[in-house]
């Protein structure tokens, strides 16, 4: 039977730098994984080559027993594969509707329909009330949850999450780990997060991906790999703890 | 389908359509011949920037080397009326095609290249240039010699082969500028409209989000250069010379984008309304420099010149959305 | 047809090509350090290219003895520009700083047409027909004198940016912005700097041109094409590139011009820059992008 997603022997470099480095791990379906290390381990990278931005140097990725590696962006998300940005990339002209029909029309071609699963999706977000605005007009938490909504509204299968929760509040995180709690429980979304802030990564993941260095430096519960010595080695260095 | 195109607007915006399109049917009826050619210049601009607007506008794409398509469906329906008897309406069945095609080229070696932004402007003028040169040079059509269509004496419009009053050809372009407006509007709220503004707003979050954006590219610049096209055979038909020097080159390029630039790239009214601003303002300037005795060629040039320095650097966004504000005209869409 | 033409032809081109070079580096300096596409470049050099004949037809001064006036005047003129206009849009679109320029070369050319009128002038110069002849060689010699000033201003910019500590803040800025910032270096004012030196540049190289070719004001918009074509061809952000694409550029017009019909030059000039667009967008000595 094959895997979910199977990342197996990717690598990545960049000019001189090896970003990411022989990795290989497995996603099963349903859950939600977490993908942590200290800045420069590769992570955001790790993403990229996931999503198509470019292709891996080596290795193979499949998505749903497929490959998926080597396909552009926009083929890898029409199999189901949503994302979001680090740095949140909104169409800032187009209102925070627009924003999500663009993303609905993707599987349903009628504008009329695709707007109203937009609307829909903006509910469940929790932001539909400010659905008129403009996407450049809204405050970053709110751009965070409308790049979730607009990735939401293609209908992954699988969604890579880069660091949403970078910059919101303790309570801004709740609201939106409930959420994404919520998202995997009822629709069975898989999601695969970039995350820094330990808060939603302890609440949210079954699983825990650490990297340093482009390489796989531990992997297991959350309640293991956050006593691993070496992933506490990676972060603060070698002293005593 | 008809009521969907004006859904969203207030009702102080359709009351002025009406007023608008009343007056501008009206018009030749109580203006002088001097100045129905001057309308029939505003609408002509009004037309291109429309369908340049398309590519700019909607899908982000600076096109410097409209004049081709000009020029393409000029030279190829008139060919085929002085050498075959071909009339226009027939000829446009080649013509179109032709025009799409070569946008379809320059799209392609644009897109799939990841040619983008300035580099695609300076391909455009490009191929602009190459095919100036090269009709300079294609005995064919008589190279730089320039190609005349037949004058005859009419006492009538004949609208099949184009030949007839100047009227013919104001309520030809009038239609031509409401259908193309009709027709950008119809876009912007379909789905390819939706997914251009978003491959506008920011190419690789609209990959992300599923969108083939060479695909939609490529459909921005063929319906762009198709729609094109046909303002260069009413341009052919209604002047009745063409010389590769003036219809390729980049001058004409440059008058295409000054209408949408001024009026607001990318907005609905913008072409239209930066037609009548500039050519207006511009026949206004020739009329008082000639009434005053000086001769200047290229004074209008400088006008343009300065026109677009100061929109770009006041109002960038062009004067129709500053004029809506005012208006009151706001609305859910551009 | 024999050989010594086309050799002689193909001499004259790469002569050519090299005050080709010297403009396109203009250009190349601008973008490579202020990130902004100069679509007045070939204009800037028709207004040099007019004061020259000016010049000449007023007090009969070789355009090559007002080699480092006119480059000052136009120094002076890139410099206002840049601060005054240009650097207000440092920040906003691409497209928006290109159409800023459009204006700019639009009324740059038409201002001359109304002041020059549409003929084409040109400069005689005691020596316009002389020719110097080395073995099968007959070179010219206005042409063989505007290379070799090509040459020697190039090599003047080259030391500048290599030698000066000047030059070297200027190629930190190209380099990294911020750290350039942080460094404390007055960025607008170096950005004028560069800016005022590629317009400096292109003021030279219309010097130099002006004993080869004739002036008319609509050469400005044909110039700025050529040059784009040659940095592109070149490598954008190289100067050795600006260079060899100027001298691979007047190479071919050359030769096109002698197998072909001269007027059709330029095409072969546009047909590389699609090939070099679709196989070797980054030019031929320029870095692939990260």
């Amino acid at each position: 039977m094959s895997a979910f997603l199977k990342v197996d022997g990717i690598s990545k470099r960049f000019r001189g730098l090896i970003a990411v480095d022989r990795l290989s791990f497995e996603v099963p379906q349903g859950g939600i994984y977490a993908v942590i290390g200290p800045n420069g381990a590769g992570k955001t990278t790790l993403f990229n080559t996931i999503a198509g931005v470019y292709p891996p140097e080596g290795g193979e990725i499949e998505f749903l027993g497929e490959r998926i590696d080597g396909l552009r962006e926009d083929e890898i998300c029409r199999r189901g594969v949503g994302r979001t940005f680090q740095i949140v990339r909104p169409f800032p002209a187009l209102t925070v509707e627009e924003n999500v029909t663009v993303g609905a029309l993707l599987r349903h071609h009628h504008v009329a329909d695709a707007r109203r699963r937009a609307v829909a999706i903006l509910e469940r977000l929790d932001i539909a009330d400010k659905r008129t605005q403009r996407a450049s007009a809204l405050t970053l938490p709110d751009r965070k949850r409308l790049e979730v909504a607009r990735a939401l509204a293609t209908e992954p299968k699988l969604l890579l999450l880069d660091e949403v929760m970078a910059g919101l509040r303790p309570t801004e995180t709740d609201r939106l780990v409930g959420i994404l709690r919520e998202i995997n429980r009822e629709a069975g979304l898989t999601i695969l997060l970039i995350e820094h802030v330990m808060r939603a990564v302890m609440a949210l993941a079954a699983r825990i991906l650490v990297l340093h260095h482009g390489a796989a430096i531990a992997e297991g519960a959350p309640e293991e790999v956050v006593r691993d010595p070496a992933v506490i080695h990676s972060y603060l260095g070698a002293e005593e703890v | 389908m008809i009521a969907r195109l004006f859904e969203g607007l207030p009702p102080r915006a359709l009351i002025l359509l009406a007023v608008l399109f009343a007056a501008a049917l009206a018009a030749p009826l109580i203006a002088s011949d001097y100045l129905l050619t001057v309308l029939i210049l505003i609408f002509y601009f009004a037309y291109l920037g429309q369908a340049w607007n398309i590519m700019m506008g909607f899908a982000g794409q600076l096109s410097l080397g409209h004049a081709l398509y000009v020029g393409l469906g000029a030279y190829v329906t008139a060919s085929l009326f002085v050498f075959f008897g071909v009339a226009p309406w027939i000829g446009l069945l080649a013509a179109v095609p032709i025009a799409g095609l070569a946008g379809a080229f320059i799209g392609f070696l644009a897109f799939r290249f990841r040619v983008g932004g300035v580099y695609f402007a300076i391909l455009t003028i490009a191929v602009a240039e190459f095919a100036r040169l090269g009709f300079d040079h294609l005995s064919w059509t008589n190279g730089s010699a320039g190609l005349f269509l037949p004058v005859k004496q009419y006492a009538s419009n004949d609208l099949w082969t184009l030949r007839g009053h100047p009227v013919m050809f104001y309520y030809l372009l009038l239609a031509a500028s409401i259908f193309a407006l009709v027709v950008c509007r119809a876009l912007l709220k379909s789905r390819i409209g939706y997914f251009w503004l978003a491959i506008r707003e920011d190419e690789q979050a609209a990959r992300a989000a599923g969108i083939d954006t060479f695909h939609y590219k490529m459909l921005a610049v063929v319906i762009s250069a198709a729609m094109t096209s046909f303002a260069g055979v009413l341009y052919a038909f209604y002047y009745n010379n063409l010389f590769p020097e003036q219809v390729f080159h980049i001058s004409r390029s440059i008058e295409i984008i000054l209408a949408p630039i001024v009026g607001g790239v990318g907005t609905l009214f913008g072409p239209i309304l930066g037609a009548f601003i500039l050519t207006g303002l511009a026949e206004t300037l020739t009329t008082a420099l000639a009434a005053a005795g000086i001769d200047m060629p290229g004074a209008k040039q400088v006008f343009y010149g300065v026109c677009l320095l100061l929109v770009i650097v006041a109002l960038p966004d062009g004067v129709w959305p500053w004029l809506k504000a005012r208006l009151g005209l706001k609305e859910t869409q551009p | 047809m024999p050989f010594s033409i086309y050799l002689n032809v193909a001499v004259g081109g790469v002569l050519t090509g090299l005050v080709y070079g010297l403009m396109a580096l203009g250009l190349s300096v601008i973008f490579g350090v202020v990130r902004v596409v100069n679509f007045a470049h070939g204009e800037m050099m028709t207004v040099a290219m007019y004061i020259a004949i000016t010049l000449f037809a007023a007090f009969q001064l070789d355009p090559l003895v007002m080699l480092v006036p006119i480059a000052a005047v136009l120094f002076v003129f890139g410099y206002a520009l840049q601060k005054g206009l240009i650097n207000a849009f440092i920040t906003r679109p691409e497209h928006t700083q290109f159409l800023l320029l459009v204006a700019i070369a639009t009324i740059l050319v038409n201002v001359l047409l109304i002041v020059f009128g549409p003929d084409a002038r040109s400069v005689q110069v005691s020596y316009a027909f002389d020719s110097f002849e080395i073995g099968p060689l007959i070179v010219d010699a206005t042409k063989l004198y505007a290379a070799l000033a090509a040459v020697a201003v190039t090599a003047l910019l080259f030391a500048f940016f290599q030698y000066t500590a000047l030059g070297t803040a200027i190629r930190a800025c190209a380099d990294n912005y911020t750290g350039a910032l942080v460094v404390g270096l007055d960025v607008k004012h170096l950005y004028a700097l560069t800016f005022g030196l590629g317009a400096a540049c292109v003021g030279a190289a219309g010097v130099m041109l002006v004993l080869i070719a004739d002036v008319t004001p609509a050469i400005g918009p044909a110039y700025t094409l050529l040059a784009f074509v040659i940095v592109i061809t070149g490598g954008l952000g190289s100067m050795p590139g600006a260079l060899l694409g100027g001298v691979l550029i007047g190479l071919t017009e050359a030769m096109a011009g002698l197998l072909f019909t001269p007027s059709a030059k330029s095409m072969f000039a546009f047909a590389i820059l699609v090939l070099v667009l679709l196989f070797r967008p980054q030019g031929i000595l320029g870095k692939r992008p990260a």
